[in-house]
């Protein structure tokens, strides 16, 4: 059989290729495509939403667009831009740092990232028929039960399908990691980059279930008539909230985790020294994770679940601090008494600390119960969330977008022109988001579509709305790098910044379809770097060079997510008009039946022969 | 390096420059100046913590800026190879204990404030109002004085006020920043906190959660007056004269009008109308309770209280509150009823304690 | 299909489940897969207890249970764990008659289960007018109940589907790790319904 796909050319044949596909690289850059899709969406509607704000009592859009606006760039942000993006990241990248062929479940990673797509599109469908969700991105029970129109609806069904989708990644990356690393590679050799994707798929794996029952309640009682949130029948809406946030806290650090993980790659390559307390930083990581779940109720200090409830929590929130210091401090001794080089992966990396101790410290703040009853739910916290999302998260995938862009396309982007969308970014972004802090206090809740004259708002929010067009200018230049360097970017080599540590930069860039022609024998923590102290060239092979076993590739997952995207449609409208069953049903047969073929029919993978093994030069 | 450093500073001017210009805010809006208990417990703890979190930034920005300084690349020593470090005890266990001592520092007063400020022993002794939200206004029913108001919300100063509040639809948050922080108002309980004002003045109130559309329209306000001109006020509320006519012919065809388009289906004319119920249902009052609506803070809780823009509310809410619950409520009115039903409303002045008395 | 060479039904090892790197993957998987389960049965658990007194003038939680049936239910889930226990330790010895012989005992007792489940919710919608519109109590009592209901359907169609499709071809190392999950996801269904028989109904008679 051999490589059947790959060497067939032509539009179709590519296309085929890319629709079928079950190769970690090939999933990675999809999501990592589909995620900057939805961020550059999420933009859009995050400037509008700052046009909208940009001086008092202003009519750019109407009160009920503006509702929307915020509840789909919360949503697309989280949900379709941030999170995917990492999960591209983490599929590119985490097999080959553990010297791994492919991920444990190849026909699981196509399906959760159709599902992903679909769900984001679902999402977005709602634009054009009869408006988008208007409840926020929390969708807080009973504003989204009584919201009309069908927007909450695609809420619910896109969110459950990308849900879905992001459940399995996580498994599947947990599998992964447990079982198919590289001969040597004991967990305490992993890069953090891997540790933080392990903890991180953890934390999806107990945190997404909570959502998934949140949906299916929000949609029984929006669309067959359930009372969950009813309060006429004994209902109680403050049960959205608490699974909302089961879920919702502990996704801040499915966000935030990975982005530390991808700075403790890039502070010591190019610092050219080894992560300080790399011990400390794998147990601060797990016990950020756990006390993540431990939190959740801090974002319901206002709801009124009691002193002690809020104490509790309260003191809770806070001791996340000490973890995340250990952190901060370890970055910074990694960088002390290294040789520091700056470029733009560099640059992100390093405004990142300052930047994201200001959120870190707004955290704490908040976390004082009492002192929240003033900040909930004002421009404090709107501040606060985008210091750490933006601060962290963003510039993490900035930041790994330099550094990674070389091995997953062969190029490195545009110096010149990282620097620039660097600084107007990171000047925007202060310039946006710090000022927030003080428009809360001075009486500006969030989500407000006008604030009124003669309030001291208007400095404020004029200065935010200025730093927002800096950012955008920044997002341009940013794409504009990114297609310039896919024409005529410089070519890269397989270690491309010569002080690579890990094992990723000990494949070619990009790396070959099976990743590693002999499995690498590993000798320790930074195993590239430890065998280039040794005046070695590569990696001591573990194994001798024979055939590979590979998975096929497949389009199932796809057709198996259309089918549950056609059902998704026929649940949403099937409320008012009973021939929409037929969707649902449909979808739910073609999704079931897909099923039934990948369980009836026989899939042993392929395997390539020693010989074309033989041929690739790794 | 020039480079960076160079460009934070700037950068850092810039912010300082926009918060000067900024300033605070406005005097009773702002959290920033406390007039009152919870504002206040509050203001303790966003300082202590503000100055905590200053320490720590500036260490870290120490370190920061000298390892940035010291450690940079320079020319000449592309192959030099930094000695790999792999951790510092005594460092690791000095950056974990002294963060867990910050923390309880901060930790103890918020438990204590948190427990402060949820005591309700002594309610029974104190004046106690319910308070209801609605898609976008806020009622207010005085329990045991038999008076009801709407959208503004009078208290004595230097007292606790203790508020029950629900909501009839979705959840709003009752939020008065130079007073008290916020709290949310639930449909399926309701919540209690208090808030004390310590001087007299018109405090702005702000729904806090999304509502709909209308919820950065939905305003009200706390008018703090000496504890006698409470007195005043609420003696007088007790004592409207329904059956009294208004004095102008005016306002006497607004009160035909107010009644001929059934307005009081919704909205009462006098401050004893039936209460609140509780339980979840929405079981009214529909509309804002008018008995004082001559002597509102605003209209609609944002516009300036005149007459003008009472008509032009009366003639098109929907452009003024989108999502509002009275637009086409009640048969269309022309210019000349609005200003009659206008003319009747502002003449509705029960008391001598007005906003103006709180010194506003 | 390529010949592969990693199975040969002839050469079985001790533990076929286990003896190929994707029976030990799909093993794993599942295994983590049931903690994500964990967390949504725990999160339809707390649901069901905020509001299992929020009958809203319906029948409350003593008027609706009958521990008879119940307990009936219970019966026939754990011995159906047991039987697939059974039909593993047959597995293990390669005997795949008598290992499909206890699946399909272990398929019958669980629609047996299901045949009870469905009469309990006939009984109450009739006879009580107690539905999942009636009241929150009804919403979360048949959302937590319906969805373990839902796993033992989907774990039903599982095992029927596997046994139909290897009835002929024997047992082999390819769909040994198969029989094997599912065996692990009975097992979680049935310490669900433990949770369930429990939390719901003896507590909800008790109450």
């Amino acid at each position: 059989m051999g490589m059947t796909s790959a060497q067939k050319s032509g539009f179709g044949a590519t296309l085929w290729d890319w629709l079928t596909t079950v190769d970690h690289k090939k999933i990675g850059i999809l999501y990592l495509a589909a995620g900057a899709f939805f961020f550059l969406l999420g933009g859009l509607e995050a400037v509008i939403i700052r046009i909208q704000l940009i001086s008092p009592e202003n009519d750019f859009i109407s009160a009920g667009l503006y509702n929307e606006m915020i509840t789909m760039h919360g949503t697309t942000m989280i949900f379709f831009a941030a999170t995917p993006l990492l999960f591209g990241l983490m599929n590119y990248i985490m097999p080959l740092q553990i010297g791994a062929r492919d991920v444990a479940f190849p026909f699981l990673n196509s399906l959760g990232f159709w599902l992903f797509l679909f769900g984001g599109i679902m999402l977005n469908i709602s634009w054009f028929t009869g408006g988008a969700p208007d409840a926020g991105w929390t969708n807080y029970a009973p504003l989204s039960i009584q919201s009309p129109g069908h927007g909450v609806d695609y809420y619910v069904m896109g969110l459950q399908l990308s849900g879905a989708g992001t459940l399995m990644s996580g498994i599947n990356f947990i599998v992964t990691i447990v079982l198919m690393r590289a001969p040597g590679m004991t967990y305490m050799r992993m890069p953090l980059f891997t540790w933080t994707t392990f903890v991180t798929s953890i934390l999806v794996l107990f945190a997404f279930p909570a959502l998934t029952v949140g949906l299916f309640l929000m949609m029984f009682d929006r669309m067959f008539g359930s009372a969950f949130f009813d309060a006429a029948l004994g209902g109680n809406a403050v049960i959205w909230q608490h699974l909302f946030w089961i879920f919702g806290h502990p996704e801040v650090y499915i966000l935030i985790l990975p982005a530390f993980g991808v700075f403790s790659e890039i502070l010591p390559t190019f610092a050219k020294k080894r992560l300080f307390g790399y011990t400390a930083m794998v147990f601060a990581t797990f016990l950020i994770a756990f006390l993540g779940f431990m939190v959740w109720a801090h974002h319901m200090f206002t709801v009124g679940l009691g002193a002690v409830a809020n104490s509790i929590f309260a003191v809770a929130t806070m001791a996340i601090a000490v973890p995340t210091g250990i952190k901060i401090f370890n970055w910074l001794f990694t960088l002390w008494g290294g040789s520091i080089k700056i470029n733009s992966a560099m640059l992100w990396s390093l405004a990142f600390i300052p930047s994201f101790t200001i959120g870190g410290m707004t955290g704490v703040m908040l976390a004082s119960s009492v002192a929240d009853y003033q900040y909930h739910d004002t421009y404090f916290v709107v501040g606060h969330f985008h210091y750490v999302i933006v601060g962290g998260v963003v510039f993490a995938l900035l930041a790994a977008m330099h550094y990674w862009w070389p091995k997953m396309f062969g190029r490195y982007l545009h110096e010149g022109m990282g620097q620039l969308a660097f600084w107007t970014f990171f000047i925007g972004f202060h310039l946006t988001f710090f000022i927030q802090h003080f428009l809360g206090l001075m009486g500006m809740p969030r989500r407000y579509w006008v604030f009124l004259e003669n309030q001291g708002l208007d400095t404020g929010n004029w200065i935010s709305t200025l730093g927002a067009f800096f950012m955008t200018f920044g997002v341009i230049v940013f794409v504009i790098n990114m297609i310039y360097t896919t024409i005529k970017g410089k070519k890269a080599p397989g270690d491309a910044w010569g002080t690579g540590r890990t094992l990723e930069w000990a494949t070619a860039s990009p790396p070959i379809h099976f990743n590693f022609k002999q499995m690498p024998l590993v000798r320790g923590l930074d195993p590239l770097w430890i065998e280039k102290m040794e005046g070695n060239e590569k990696m001591t092979p573990a194994e001798p060079v024979d055939e590979i076993h590979m998975p096929n590739g497949s389009i199932l997952p796809l057709i198996m997510t259309i089918g549950f995207f056609i059902a998704s449609l026929g649940f949403i409208y099937q409320a008012g008009n009973s021939y929409w069953l037929i969707a649902v049903y449909l979808g739910m047969a073609i999704g079931l039946i897909c099923m039934l073929i990948r369980s009836l029919k026989d899939d042993h993978g392929y395997h390539i022969p020693k010989e074309e093994v033989e041929r690739e030069d790794d | 390096m020039r480079g960076w450093m160079g460009k934070t500073k700037v950068f850092f001017v810039f912010a300082l420059l926009a918060l000067f210009l900024a300033g605070c805010g406005i005097e009773n809006l702002t959290a920033l100046e406390p007039k009152g208990y919870g504002a206040e417990k509050a203001m303790d703890l966003i300082i202590l913590t503000t100055l905590i979190m200053i320490g720590v930034f500036i260490v870290v920005m120490a370190i920061y800026v000298i390892t940035l300084v010291r450690f940079r690349r320079k020319k000449g020593q592309e192959d030099h190879v930094p000695k790999q470090v792999e951790g510092n005890h005594k460092l690791e266990v000095i950056w974990t204990v002294i963060p867990i001592i910050l923390v309880l520092v901060i930790a103890v007063p918020t438990v204590l404030a948190t427990f402060d400020l949820a005591d309700d022993s002594r309610a029974d002794e104190l004046i106690n109002v319910n308070v209801k939200g609605n898609q976008y206004w806020w009622h207010f029913e005085y329990q045991g004085e038999e008076i009801q108001t709407s959208q503004d919300l009078y208290i004595p100063t230097g007292e606790r006020v203790y508020l029950h509040m629900l909501s009839s639809d979705v959840i709003h948050s009752f939020w008065v920043p130079s007073i008290s922080g916020k709290m949310d108002v639930n449909a399926e309980n309701v919540n209690t906190m208090y808030i004390e004002a310590y001087e007299e003045g018109v405090y702005w109130g702000k729904c806090a959660e999304l509502c709909g559309p209308s919820h950065s329209l939905m305003d009200f306000k706390v008018i703090a007056v000496s504890p006698d001109e409470y007195d005043a006020w609420v003696n007088d509320m007790q004592n409207i004269d329904t059956e009294a006519e208004p004095e102008n012919a005016v306002a006497q065809e607004g009160q035909e009008l107010f009644e001929a388009n059934n307005c009081m289906n919704c909205h009462a004319t006098d401050a004893a109308a039936s209460g609140i119920e509780g339980g979840p249902q929405n079981n009214g009052p529909f509309g804002p309770n008018l008995s004082n609506f001559g002597d509102r803070s605003n209209v609609a809780g944002i516009l300036e209280h005149n007459k003008e823009n009472l008509v032009d509310w009366l003639m098109d809410p929907e452009s003024i509150k989108p999502g509002n619950k009275m637009t086409d409520q009640y048969p269309e009115l022309n210019q000349d009823e609005a200003e009659s039903i206008a003319e009747y409303l502002l003449q509705l002045q029960p008391s001598e304690i007005t906003p103006e008395s709180a010194g506003d | 299909m390529s010949h592969d060479h990693s199975i040969d039904p002839n050469n079985m090892p001790k533990d076929p489940a286990k003896a190929t790197m994707e029976g030990k993957h799909k093993f794993l998987g599942l295994w983590i897969f049931l903690g994500g389960e964990t967390v949504l049965f725990a999160c339809l658990f707390g649901t069901y207890l905020a509001l299992k007194d929020s009958a809203a003038g319906g029948p409350t939680t003593q008027e609706l249970y009958g521990l008879g049936l119940v307990f009936l239910m219970t019966m026939l889930l754990l011995t159906s764990s047991l039987t697939s226990v059974y039909a593993i330790y047959h597995m293990k010895n390669n005997d795949f008659k008598k290992m499909q012989l206890w699946m399909g005992i272990t398929a019958l007792l669980g629609i047996a289960f299901l045949a009870c489940e469905i009469y309990e919710f006939a009984h109450y919608i009739h006879d009580y007018g107690f539905t999942f519109r009636s009241s929150a109590f009804g919403s979360a009592f048949y959302a937590l109940v319906g969805f373990h209901g839902g796993h033992v359907v989907f774990g039903l169609s599982w095992i029927i589907v596997l046994m139909i499709r290897n009835a002929k071809r024997g047992l082999d190392l390819y769909n040994a790790p198969k029989y094997n999950t599912f065996a692990l996801y009975w097992h979680f269904i049935d310490v669900v319904w433990v949770f369930i028989f429990t939390v719901v109904y003896l507590m909800g008679m008790v109450s």
